[in-house]
């Protein structure tokens, strides 16, 4: 097989190569007679070989077809060779034809990246409808407790990871989404060109950072440091993994992406909106307040919905800084998990993939999945009523 | 630090020039604007016409490659003095600008942004009497009255100009500069803000920038041409039309410049 697949690249080269020539050699030497320039004859021949036997290699590989695939792209290749080459006359279209060729090869990334999300999609509902045949769903959504205990018999409700996690990424979201608003408006609207390119990339290299850095940073630095000088003093507790390390953390990790959001959507506020205030005696603060941030709102909002179902997807954070323990309390220096977390756990090690401990990662993954999803369209549908605004 | 002025002129701009990174926008422009009347800009496209009305209430202060020198007084004081605040300045100065740019407010609040911020009004009915007044003023009430509360930006082009007029004069401002105030106007919008100017003329200081030749005679007793930068004539306006001076002046006013 990756011999007949050397083969058609092989092929392809040499159409690249003979096509322009043959092209001029049909037009008598004169490229102005012929529909295109000689080199898009060569791409045409080119395409023409190239995306039939990769279209054909990942089919049959998809579809186990073993000993026959090397024959078939090689016979593919030549058909494509031999057919961009016969077909050349001073009229045929090589530019057209080209175009259409590559229009192909887009379309066949975009569903790539379509079927997969429906892969994702099918293959979660498929086991989380298994754990739904073995778990009653009632107890599933309703039950506050979460025990999951491998000889069986456990309880799987899912209460108290949703209220870590919406614990947690509301105390997240309470911490970003003021300072990287705030941070957005200073860079747009005060900050002069100098500071501007000091700045931005400064809180840019924030998002950079991968989270388990974030995580470690929350587990040995701000972990204590809540605990000791915030929690045991005002009697919350000696826990050092808590909501509000895991809450603080992740706000930190949010704050570049609000920032960057909201820069980009006060930004896209016309500057003619602005000059209309400060010329009736507005102060630079006035109109950020009554015209720059009311014009800019749905965006923001946008923006923090999707800040939001960033926050609900984290997992690292969460280990390193809430811990583990499955808990349903009010107490912010109280050491708390989310579903992600739990998703990890009940995956990891040893696993059975019939049991009921197993398979609940899948629903709690799609609950996860529709809650983000719904943020995400909420969110767009924001950002694209904003978008009408100015049109 | 009040110098005494020269004449009894509202606007009095000496040596000025504005340069915008390396453009040198504006050459050395005297000018005496006097108040209660109407004063028109007229010049070719690109010769800073806006630019120099943007001197007049600080505006040039928010670009920043843009310099201003040179001496504006408004009522003898030098307003690019240290001590003056700009944000006060445009209170009193204030503008229109070339393409109508409402708040994403109901049309209301639109009218109702600069009194609220200055505190022009002591109760909710002498806001309403200031919008209602305003929009009136701006030939605008007949078509907002019952819609007062939709946003202004759902305006067409030209109710939302008019939109912009009823918003600059219900600050109260002791002069008015308007830049092209009827480029996206119908005749007949266009009639009606020429109307609002002549009855402005009465309490305020009107400076317009327009590109309408008719409109420069119809509206306004004195006329400045600018090109290239300078100021070329400035003079009565029935003067300029039927007996320029210069004849840079005499061929734009033809049609054979711009
Ligand atoms: N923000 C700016 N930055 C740099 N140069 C500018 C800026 N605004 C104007 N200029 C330049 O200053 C000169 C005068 O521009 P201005 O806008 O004052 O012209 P105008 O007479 O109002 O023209 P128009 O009739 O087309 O509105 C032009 O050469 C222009 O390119
Ligand atoms: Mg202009």
């Amino acid at each position: 097989m990756s011999v007949s697949l050397i083969l058609a690249l092989g092929l392809a080269v040499l159409g690249y190569v003979i096509a322009p020539r043959r092209a001029l050699a049909v037009a008598g030497g004169d490229a102005r007679t012929l529909a295109a320039l000689p080199r898009q004859y060569g791409l045409n021949a080119l395409l023409a070989v190239l995306v039939p036997s990769f279209a054909i290699l990942i089919a049959g590989t998809l579809a186990g077809a073993g000993a026959y695939l090397g024959w078939t792209i090689l016979v593919v290749a030549v058909v494509g060779f031999a057919g961009s080459l016969f077909k050349i006359t001073p009229d045929y279209r090589a530019r057209t034809h080209a175009e259409n060729w590559i229009k192909l090869i887009l379309i066949a990334a975009s569903v790539v990246a379509i079927l997969t999300t429906v892969g994702i999609v099918f293959s979660m509902l498929f086991e989380a409808r298994n754990f739904f045949s073995q778990y009653d769903w009632k107890d599933f959504f309703l039950s506050a407790e979460w025990s999951p205990n491998f000889r069986g018999n456990s309880s799987l409700g899912i209460l108290p990871l949703l209220w870590g996690t919406l614990y947690i990424s509301f105390i997240a979201l309470v911490f970003a989404v003021p300072i990287g608003l705030f941070a957005a408006i200073y860079l747009s609207e005060y900050a002069s060109r100098r500071m501007r390119s000091v700045t931005k990339p400064a809180i840019e290299i924030l998002a950079g950072i991968p989270t388990i850095v974030y995580g470690l940073f929350a587990l040995v630095t701000v972990g204590p440091f809540l605990r000791d000088y915030f929690a045991a003093p005002m009697g919350f507790g000696g826990s050092a993994s808590s909501v509000m390390t895991a809450g603080l953390v992740m706000g930190v990790m949010l704050i570049p992406f609000v920032s960057s959001l909201s820069d980009d959507i006060i930004n896209a506020v016309p500057q003619t909106m602005r000059d209309g205030s400060l010329a009736l005696g507005a102060t630079k603060s006035e109109t950020i307040r009554q015209v720059v941030i009311p014009a800019a709102l749905p965006g923001i909002v946008g923006a923090t919905l999707l800040a939001a179902s960033r926050a609900i997807g984290e997992t690292m954070i969460v280990v390193l800084g809430a811990g583990a323990a499955a808990r349903l309390s009010l107490n912010p220096f109280e050491a708390m998990t989310t579903v992600t977390v739990k998703i990890v756990s009940q995956l990891t090690g040893d696993t059975d993939f019939a049991s009921p401990e197993t398979l609940v990662a899948f629903a709690l993954g799609m609950t996860l999945f529709v809650i983000t999803l719904c943020l995400n369209v909420l969110a767009l549908l924001i950002v694209r009523k904003y978008r009408e605004q100015y049109e | 630090m009040k110098d005494t002025p020269m004449t009894n002129a509202k606007i009095s701009a000496k040596g000025v020039d504005v340069h915008y990174a390396d453009t040198h926008a504006i050459k050395d422009v005297n000018v005496e604007i006097a108040d209660k009347t109407v004063t028109a800009f007229i010049g070719p496209s690109g010769c800073g016409k806006s630019t120099f009305l943007r001197c007049i209430n600080r505006m040039n202060d928010t670009i920043d490659s843009c310099r201003v020198t040179g001496d504006i007084r408004i009522d003898g004081e030098d307003i690019y003095d240290a001590k003056v605040d700009p944000v006060q300045l445009r209170a009193k100065v204030g503008m229109v600008f070339q393409k109508p740019n409402p708040f994403p407010k109901s049309i209301y609040d639109n009218v109702a942004y600069g009194p609220k911020i200055h505190g022009l009004a002591r109760n909710k009915a002498e806001l309403d009497e200031i919008v209602e007044k305003s929009l009136r003023k701006a030939a605008l009430w007949n078509e907002a009255k019952d819609r007062l509360l939709s946003p202004g930006t759902g305006l067409s082009g030209g109710q939302q100009q008019r939109l912009c007029i009823a918003r600059a004069i219900a600050t109260a401002p002791e002069v008015l500069l308007m830049d092209e105030p009827c480029s996206a106007l119908d005749p007949i919008a266009t009639a009606q803000v020429e109307e609002l100017i002549d009855e402005l003329q009465k309490s305020f200081c009107v400076v317009i920038v327009t590109h309408s030749m008719q409109q420069a005679a119809r509206v306004s007793q004195k006329t400045a041409f600018f090109h290239l930068g300078s100021l070329v004539e400035y003079d009565d306006t029935d003067k300029i039309f039927t007996n320029p001076e210069d004849p840079r002046t005499e061929s734009y006013i033809s049609g054979r410049i711009g």
